[in-house]
C-alpha cells in the first residue's frame, strides 16, 4: 500500500483573536479508508476540515494530501482533490439547474466539452440524481440537495471525501440511501458526525477530536463501547443503541 | 455634551439630520465657501459626540459612487470648457462636481454621526415617531436583524465555492458570483417569508406602535441648534450675495 491520502500532523490553529482551536491534531486515512472524526461541539472538527482543502492556514504543523503538501501554490490539485460537502446544502448549491452546479467544480478545474458532460453525469448517476438535471437545486428535498452536494464533489474526481454532519436534519429514509451512496463509493471517506451510528454503520474507524486534539483513534466499535471515553467527552449513544449489536 | 447628544431621542436626531442635509444641499453649486460654515458646525457635532474618526472614514466609503459621478461630470457637461493639464473640461461640470462631493461628504459625515450616536433600534423608534410609515420601518428593521445573518450565509457559501476551485480573479469569475447573489437572494427571500409565517403563527398581525420615548420641547430646540445654525450661514451666504 502507498502512503496516507491524508496526512495530518502537529495541526495547531487559533482564531484571530488568539482562542486557540487546534492544539497539535495527529490524523491519517489510507487511501480507500472511511473514518469517521468525533466530537463535542466547539472541539473545532469544521476548523480542522477547512485546513484540509487550504481555506484556514495552520498556525504550525502540516497537511499533506496523496503526498502533496496543502501550501497556496498546491491549493488547485489539493482542492481537487480533497471533495468536501458542507453541513448546508444551500452553501454549495447556487446555480440554476442541477447540472449547471455539479459542472461548476470540474469546470473551474478547466474540464470542458464531453468531458465535462460524462463527469456530471457520472456523478449524478452515482448518487441516483440524474433524473433531476435540469431541476432548480432549491426546489429539491433537503435529502436530495444533499446527494446533488455530494454530486458537485464527486464530479471532481477527489481522493479524499469530506463530509461535515452529512445526515443532519435528514429523515431515515434519506439517511439510509445516503450510507448506501457511500459504502458504494470508491473513495477514502473523512466523516464529521454526532450521528454515532451512523459513524458505526460506514466507518471501520473513528478519531474522536476534544479540546483541539485527537484523544482517541480506533476501531469505531471499540471506542463507542467505552462508555467514560464518551463521557469525558460529551459524547452519547442514543437511547437503547448498543454498540455491540449494531456491529455487522 | 457627548451624553447631552447621545441622550437626545432620535427623532430628534433625525430631524436635525434631516433640516441639516437640506440647509447643506439649499447652497448652489457657485457658493462652495458657504460650505466650510457648515463644516464647522458638524464638526463641533462630532467633536462633542465624540465620534471616532475610523466610523467617520468607514461610513464615508458609502461615498465612492457620488465620488466617481462626480469626477465623470467635468468631462461630459456643456457649456464653456477650460483647459486642465491639457484636458478640455467643462466649468459647469467642474462646479457641479465639486458641489456634488462637497454636499455629498458633508450630508455623509452627518448620517455616520447620527448612527454612531444612536442605537439601531432607536433609531428605528425614532423613525416610528416621526410617522414614517410603518411598512418601511418594518423593513429597515427586518433588514437591521437579518443583514448579519445574510452575511454569514454569504460567507460560507465564498468558502464553499472556493472549496471547488473557484478563485475570483477576474471577470470571467463574474457569472458564477452573479448567480451566488442570485442564490442568496432566493434564500434571503424565502427565509423572509419563513420568518414572516413564524410572526404570524405568533399572532403578528401587523406593526405595533412608536416604542422609545416623546421628545420634550427642550430636547427639540437642542436638536433643532445644528441644522438652525446650518440653515442661518446659508441664508447669510445667499443674502449676502455669495451666490449671485
Amino acid at each position: 500500500m502507498t502512503g496516507p491520502i491524508l496526512d495530518v500532523r502537529g495541526l495547531t490553529f487559533a482564531y484571530p483573536d488568539g482562542r486557540p482551536v487546534l492544539a497539535g491534531v495527529d490524523l491519517r486515512v489510507a487511501a480507500g479508508e472511511r473514518v469517521a472524526l468525533l466530537g463535542p461541539n466547539g472541539a473545532g472538527k469544521t476548523t480542522l476540515l477547512l485546513q484540509l482543502n487550504g481555506i484556514l492556514r495552520p498556525a504550525s504543523g502540516t497537511v499533506t494530501v496523496a503526498g502533496l503538501p496543502v501550501t497556496p501554490r498546491n491549493l488547485r490539485e489539493v482542492r481537487r482533490l480533497v471533495g468536501v460537502v458542507f453541513q448546508d446544502p444551500d452553501d454549495q448549491l447556487f446555480m440554476p439547474t442541477v447540472r449547471d452546479d455539479v459542472a461548476f467544480g470540474p469546470a473551474n478545474l478547466g474540464v470542458r466539452g464531453a468531458k465535462l458532460d460524462r463527469a456530471v453525469a457520472d456523478a449524478l448517476a452515482a448518487v441516483g440524481m440524474a433524473e433531476a438535471a435540469a431541476r432548480p437545486p432549491h426546489h429539491l428535498s433537503l435529502g436530495e440537495r444533499r446527494r446533488v452536494a455530494l454530486a458537485t464533489v464527486l464530479a471532481m474526481r477527489p481522493a479524499l471525501l469530506v463530509l461535515d454532519e452529512p445526515t443532519s436534519n435528514l429523515d431515515p429514509v434519506a439517511r439510509r440511501e445516503l450510507a448506501e451512496i457511500l459504502t458504494g463509493l470508491d473513495v477514502a471517506v473523512l466523516m464529521v458526525t454526532h450521528d454515532l451510528p451512523y459513524a458505526l454503520q460506514l466507518c471501520e474507524r473513528s478519531a474522536i477530536l476534544s479540546g483541539g486534539r485527537i484523544v482517541a483513534d480506533g476501531p469505531t466499535g471499540a471506542l463507542l463501547a467505552d462508555a467514560s471515553l464518551l463521557a469525558a467527552h460529551r459524547l452519547e449513544l442514543p437511547f437503547g443503541f448498543d454498540p455491540a449489536f449494531g456491529r455487522r | 455634551m457627548e451624553r447631552l447628544v447621545r441622550r437626545l431621542p432620535a427623532q430628534v436626531k433625525v430631524a436635525a439630520l434631516v433640516g441639516f442635509a437640506l440647509a447643506v444641499v439649499a447652497v448652489p453649486r457657485d457658493a462652495l465657501a458657504l460650505h466650510a460654515g457648515h463644516a464647522v458646525l458638524l464638526a463641533a457635532v462630532v467633536l462633542a459626540a465624540r465620534v471616532p474618526g475610523r466610523a467617520l472614514a468607514r461610513g464615508l466609503t458609502v461615498e465612492v459612487p457620488f465620488v466617481a459621478f462626480a469626477l465623470f461630470l467635468p468631462f461630459v457637461a456643456t457649456g464653456p470648457r477650460v483647459e486642465v493639464l491639457g484636458v478640455s473640461l467643462a466649468q459647469a461640470g467642474l462646479a457641479g462636481a465639486a458641489s456634488l462631493l462637497v454636499k455629498a461628504t458633508l450630508g455623509m459625515l452627518a448620517a455616520v454621526t447620527l448612527a454612531s450616536v444612536t442605537r439601531p433600534a432607536e433609531l428605528l423608534d425614532g423613525l416610528r415617531r416621526l410617522r414614517i410609515p410603518a411598512q418601511l420601518v418594518e423593513i429597515g428593521a427586518f433588514m437591521l436583524r437579518y443583514v448579519e445573518v445574510v452575511g454569514d450565509e454569504w460567507r460560507r457559501m465564498g468558502v464553499a465555492r472556493a472549496a471547488r476551485g473557484f478563485v475570483a480573479a477576474s471577470p470571467a469569475a463574474w457569472p458564477a458570483l452573479s448567480r451566488s447573489v442570485g442564490a442568496l437572494f432566493l434564500r434571503a427571500y424565502e427565509r423572509g417569508e419563513r420568518v414572516h409565517l413564524a410572526r404570524l403563527a405568533r399572532g403578528y398581525a401587523g406593526p405595533t406602535g412608536a416604542g422609545g420615548v416623546p421628545a420634550t420641547a427642550a430636547q427639540w430646540c437642542a436638536g433643532a441648534a445644528l441644522p438652525a445654525a446650518a440653515a442661518l450661514v446659508s441664508a447669510t451666504g445667499l443674502l449676502g450675495g455669495w451666490g449671485a
